[in-house]
């Protein structure tokens, strides 16, 4: 356990030195969105990667944190930091209600069924104009402050945002290197012998649905309140994609694979500046590859072909 | 409510669920013989209608040629859909066959958005747009075109399966995959002959609902989802059950875009999937399995 | 006592259990035997809770417990291991035990993420419990290793230490000699004797003769679905039925 700490340790200081490195320059704004990515992609691999269900609906748990968080906020004038809190309440509600008979369902039937829960919250997204403002989006959302320090740069952002998700990845690491995270995994591997040692499979695979759609939630909220500006087309079902393909690419389980996929998908577009049309072809492509030539994530691949490659130079001389 | 506004949102539903229960049958063929659910069936409704009209605006094909040729091709990419990324997958647990397969749907996209552009197309129908007066409400001619090729495309398809060596043995894989291999039958190719049925009587639906509905390279996912619901509530049957379901998909849509609301016209569809899965995952008119706590 | 009254079990025609009894006496070692398809492995299915039958009774200490799902016969003391063994291959073998403890821990969801000091505490103690279970089942060696590579034979005996983890009144072993050469069936014998001597009641389905024949105290034979005859290794050796279904077999 020690080796965890060591590897959370030297994973906050690259996040707190990474700003000296960009000098505040436009990839700050790009490092909040991998921050907000992280947490998005660690609550659905608590889900997928531990317990091995899929969700392809977590956009929608993303977009109803940040709806709430907006409209709340913005129409209403209530504190943001108090709406946070109750809105990954609320929606950590609605997913332990509807994770019951969701996860019920296996396999393939569990991916359709959360992708129609997906559209479904970004139908109505779009059709309370009322409420959402429709297609066209909600503005005016605020920044988040404490005390005189409001939240409305890019640095700032950055260190308001990464020290959520830093808490977010301490949790989970925390929670996946327990007892819970066992009975997870022991879920993923032979359910029937987990609930034979007395794991009751269908309550811990509600709670962790439930725990990913707060996670889910809490990112949604963030989100709303550095954009200051929300629409429907964020929390689409391309979006859940762009999600799974985050795990999958990380690898399944793997709490800092996350971040990497999270990483790597954020900053993708960023590359392909000018080429903006690639990059749809090019999560295709990505999603594939993984699954078929890296099934464990860039987490355990890279290693793995590292020492495949060192094995065919030959052994080093002075190993 | 007047009678013949009902009648009309009937007909048009209709017609729009034979779309959605030649999809659903597309779904059910390859859950049957392999298991999966297949994520990018909806590329390949795309790719009927997209292909079709690169047949007829750019080689200048005439529409009799460009529909074969449309449905040839995208065939061809279903087979290498289940040859360079079905066949070779080393640990085809479900998860990693969600995963490829919405990969795939996502690249086929992708790929159609680079070689066409994002605009919207239309196809023109197949003969003509004058309206056709039923009682007291109209429908095109292209809708008696769907509803004309989807009873023939059901029918060659329930020929197929019943009597053809082929079609019983790939029904056989569906009732049992083990014991269809210990008799000879060679489970693999079954496979991909049931990525070539599917694939066919996609883009036969993408085909024939393009002059009505317009074409893009993104059609696919609504098309795709809407054809998969009409499976589940078929109780993934490749026969019948889908084509009911289909229809009352069609039917239901229509009737609640007309009198309820436009904008929650494509919730309904996800509404009864939710519902189904929920309440009945056998499928509408499917017997219960044995229970097994 | 875990008593099995009139199970009958149907799927979709087929009869594969007929009206089923039999009791397996607290304390001592129960065989199930048959040739295939006489219905052991549904018979367990059934006691275990994976499959919920047609009609009749299963009770443990008096108590009804058909139909209750596996979790909560692992917490009345009710576990059982698989023909298949069904490992959690992921983990390392003492993980995999550690699992075991699951009922005799309570750390949820919270706790657990926020590493309260009681969760630390509770931690510690079932990493040391699970230690003491791979020693009893001689794999202490093995407490690192990932499960999924385990050799089969060791793989069959972390499974019984993880069953044993549980902390079970009585524990069903679904062919627990399947796979194992001979050296590694008399260990296997051994150690199901010493599981009896701890004071918990053994119930197992066994195609090995030998070992059912030496470590039974009663047996119980089916045929077709329907229990044949029942009582000691001897009795059962000499009933001139027994004889005849599994010379009938071939």
């Amino acid at each position: 356990m020690k080796r965890e700490l060591l590897k959370f340790l030297a994973f906050s200081a690259l996040v707190l030195l990474a700003p000296l490195l960009f000098k505040g320059g436009y990839l700050m704004n790009v490092l909040v969105f991998v921050g907000i990515n992280t947490m998005l992609a660690i609550g659905l691999n608590l889900l997928l990667g531990y317990a091995g269900q899929i969700s392809l609906g977590h956009a929608g748990f993303f977009g109803l944190g940040a709806y709430l968080s907006g409209i709340l906020t913005a129409s209403y004038g209530l504190d943001p930091w108090l709406v946070m809190p109750l809105a990954a309440i609320a929606v950590g509600c609605l997913a332990f209600l509807i994770g019951f008979p969701i996860l019920k369902l296996r396999g393939h039937y569990l991916a359709m069924a959360t992708l129609g829960l997906g559209i479904i919250i970004y139908i109505v997204f779009n059709e309370t104009v009322e409420l959402t403002g429709g297609p066209s989006g909600l503005s005016g959302i605020p920044n988040l402050s404490i005390g005189a320090t409001t939240f409305d740069t890019d640095i700032r952002n950055y260190y308001l945002i990464w020290t959520f998700t830093l808490v977010i990845v301490l949790l989970a690491v925390n929670l996946t290197n327990s007892r819970v995270g066992r009975a997870l995994k022991a879920i993923h591997d032979s359910e029937v012998a987990a609930r034979v040692m007395g794991v009751n499979a269908r309550l811990l695979k509600v709670q962790v649905f439930a725990l990913s759609a707060v996670i889910s939630s809490l990112a949604g909220s963030l989100y709303a309140h550095t954009m200051t500006f929300v629409s429907p087309a964020s929390f689409g079902f391309n979006f859940s994609i762009e999600l799974l393909t985050m795990v999958v690419i990380g690898g399944l389980g793997s709490i800092y694979g996350s971040f990497l996929g999270a990483a790597l998908l954020t900053l993708l577009p960023e590359l392909l500046r000018g080429a903006q049309d690639y990059d749809i072809v090019i999560y295709g492509a990505l999603l594939m590859a993984m699954v078929m030539f890296m099934p464990g994530g860039l987490v355990r691949g890279v290693p793995e072909l590292v020492r495949k490659v060192t094995r065919m130079k030959g052994r080093p001389d002075h190993a | 409510m007047q009678f013949d506004q009902l009648l009309q949102y009937t007909l048009s539903g209709l017609a729009t669920g034979a779309i959605y229960a030649l999809i659903g049958i597309g779904f059910s063929i390859i859950y049957n013989s392999t298991g999966i659910i297949n994520f990018a069936q909806g590329e390949f409704v795309m790719l009927g209608g997209m292909l079709t009209l690169f047949f007829l605006e750019l080689l200048k094909l005439p529409l009799w040629a460009a529909i074969p040729c449309s449905v040839l091709a995208s065939t061809l990419g279903g087979v290498l859909f289940e040859r360079l990324a079905i066949r070779p997958l080393r640990q085809p647990t479900p998860i990693n066959l969600v995963i490829i397969t919405i990969g795939a749907s996502i690249l086929i996209r992708g790929l159609a958005m680079l070689l066409w552009g994002k605009d919207t197309h239309s196809l023109p129908p197949f003969s003509g747009d004058e309206p056709i007066a039923i009682g007291g409400a109209t429908i095109l001619p292209q809708h008696l075109w769907i509803l004309g090729i989807t009873v023939v495309v059901i029918v060659a398809n329930k020929f197929f399966f019943y009597h053809t060596i082929s079609g019983k043995a790939m029904r056989a894989c569906a009732y049992n995959r083990r014991a269809a291999g210990l008799v000879g039958i060679d489970v693999r190719r079954m496979v991909l002959f049931s990525f070539i049925i599917s694939s066919a009587m996609g883009s036969v639906a993408g085909i024939i609902v393009a002059p009505l509905t317009m074409t893009a390279y993104d059609v696919g996912i609504m098309l795709g989802l809407k054809g998969f619901c009409a499976a589940i509530i078929g109780g993934m049957s490749s026969g019948l059950a889908t084509v009911v379901g289909g229809l009352i998909l069609g039917v239901l849509e229509s009737l609640g875009a007309g009198l309820i609301s436009s904008g929650y016209k494509d919730a309904i569809a996800f509404i009864i999937l939710l519902l189904i899965l929920f309440i009945r995952p056998q499928g509408l008119f499917g017997k219960a399995d044995t229970e097994r706590v | 006592m875990l008593e099995v009254s009139a199970i009958t079990q149907v799927f979709g025609g087929v009869t594969a259990l007929d009206d089923v009894s039999f009791c397996a006496a607290k304390g001592a070692i129960t065989g199930v035997i048959g040739p295939n398809g006489a219905g052991k492995t549904t018979l367990f299915n059934i006691i275990t809770g994976i499959y919920r039958q047609t009609s009749g009774r299963v009770t443990l200490e008096g108590k009804d417990i058909s139909g209750l799902p596996p979790e909560r016969l692992a917490r009345r003391g009710l576990v059982r291991t698989f023909q298949n063994i069904e490992l959690f291959g992921g983990m390392s073998v003492l993980e995999n035990v550690m699992v075991g403890l699951h009922t005799k821990s309570s750390s949820g969801v919270l706790s657990c993420a926020l590493k309260m000091p009681w969760s630390i505490a509770e931690e510690r103690r079932i990493r040391t419990e699970a230690m003491k279970w791979l020693e009893f089942t001689a794999i202490a060696d093995l407490a690192d290793v990932t499960a999924g590579n385990l050799p089969f034979g060791k793989g069959r005996l972390l499974e019984i230490a993880r069953a044993l983890a549980v902390g079970p009144a009585i524990i069903l072993m679904d062919e627990p000699a399947a796979g194992l050469n001979s050296r590694e069936t008399l260990a296997l014998a051994r150690l199901i004797q010493a599981i009896r001597e701890m004071g918990i009641t053994v119930v197992l389905v066994e195609h090995d003769m030998e070992l059912v024949m030496d470590i039974c105290d009663r047996i119980v034979v089916l045929n077709l679905g329907k229990k044949l005859a029942e009582g000691t290794p001897r009795e059962i050796q000499e009933n001139p039925e027994v004889i005849a279904a599994y010379l009938g077999e071939g």
